[in-house]
């Protein structure tokens, strides 16, 4: 196992995450979908989506993040690179989204965290 | 959580992984595509499975979008990771696959993980008005 296979994977893992907390983030700002949609309409609510600022580069992060995976997939297996970056992921979205987000992670959402990205790993193993 | 919400959070995982399984079979019959000639991925949309894979996976786009608008990311991830397990069901279908004792206990890890956070609040207190703290959050409506 290479360094620079890690160091992809580790890139991989961070790059998902600041993309997920941004488009939370995002979300969070734009408020209750079904709501605005009642209150607005579906295209108030697709012109909110399509103009957030936040959200736009959310996706540019996944977007570095995909490329990443093929990087990655270019220097290791796919059954190394899915279910390490999965697992990471899903514990460090979980540190991120309580600093960043101010969510709760209580017991039960740890719990959870740790079981899901240990059974990612045996599923994709 | 109402039943119009489990329906968003069942859509993510159904198109997720059907958007997953169809862009694999596509490119499985494009064939690998090197870093050097990135650009033959643009003759790829071409393929039926790959387009059909796209749309799918930009459904699963806007309604993990939705999921996000009114729930927790915590709570939104583990909630929806049985779609890994579909995954590993379809695969089989599709590419007839063997699912090993390994792959069993991975599954009953997830299930477990999804049962932690199912039976927990779907958005964080602070997030909720004050007012309506109190009724909604066992419920996980915002």
């Amino acid at each position: 196992m290479m360094l620079h296979t890690w160091i992809a994977i580790v890139v991989l893992a961070l790059e998902s995450t600041v993309g997920d907390i941004l488009i939370t983030r995002a979300m969070k700002q734009i408020g209750d979908l079904h709501e605005l949609r009642r209150r607005a309409g579906v295209f108030h609510v697709i012109s909110r989506v399509l103009t957030s600022g936040t959200l736009l580069l959310g996706i540019v992060f996944m977007a570095l993040a995909f490329f990443s995976l093929l990087l990655a997939l270019s220097w290791a297996d796919v059954s190394l690179v899915g279910p390490a970056s999965a697992s990471l992921t899903f514990v460090s979205n979980a540190v991120a989204a309580r600093i960043f987000l101010h969510e709760r992670v209580d017991h039960r959402r740890w719990a959870a965290t740790a079981f899901v990205a240990a059974g990612v790993v045996l599923l994709a193993s | 959580m109402t039943p119009r919400k489990y329906l968003v959070l069942a859509s993510i995982m159904v198109l997720g992984a059907c958007g997953d399984v169809s862009l694999s079979r596509g490119m499985k019959s494009v064939g690998s595509v090197s870093l050097h000639q990135w650009t033959h991925l643009f003759a790829a949309i071409a393929n039926p499975w790959v387009l059909c894979g796209i749309v799918l996976l930009v459904g699963f786009m806007a309604t993990y979008l939705t999921a996000l608008s009114w729930a927790d990311l915590t709570f939104v991830l583990p909630a929806t990771s049985f779609g890994y397990i579909l995954l590993a069901g379809l695969s089989k279908v599709f590419l007839h696959e063997n699912v090993t004792p390994k792959r069993w206990l991975g599954i009953m890890l997830i299930t477990v993980g999804v049962g932690f956070v199912a039976t927990g609040p779907s958005l964080t207190p602070d997030h909720v008005p004050e007012s309506k703290s109190k009724t909604t959050v066992a419920g996980g409506g915002r």
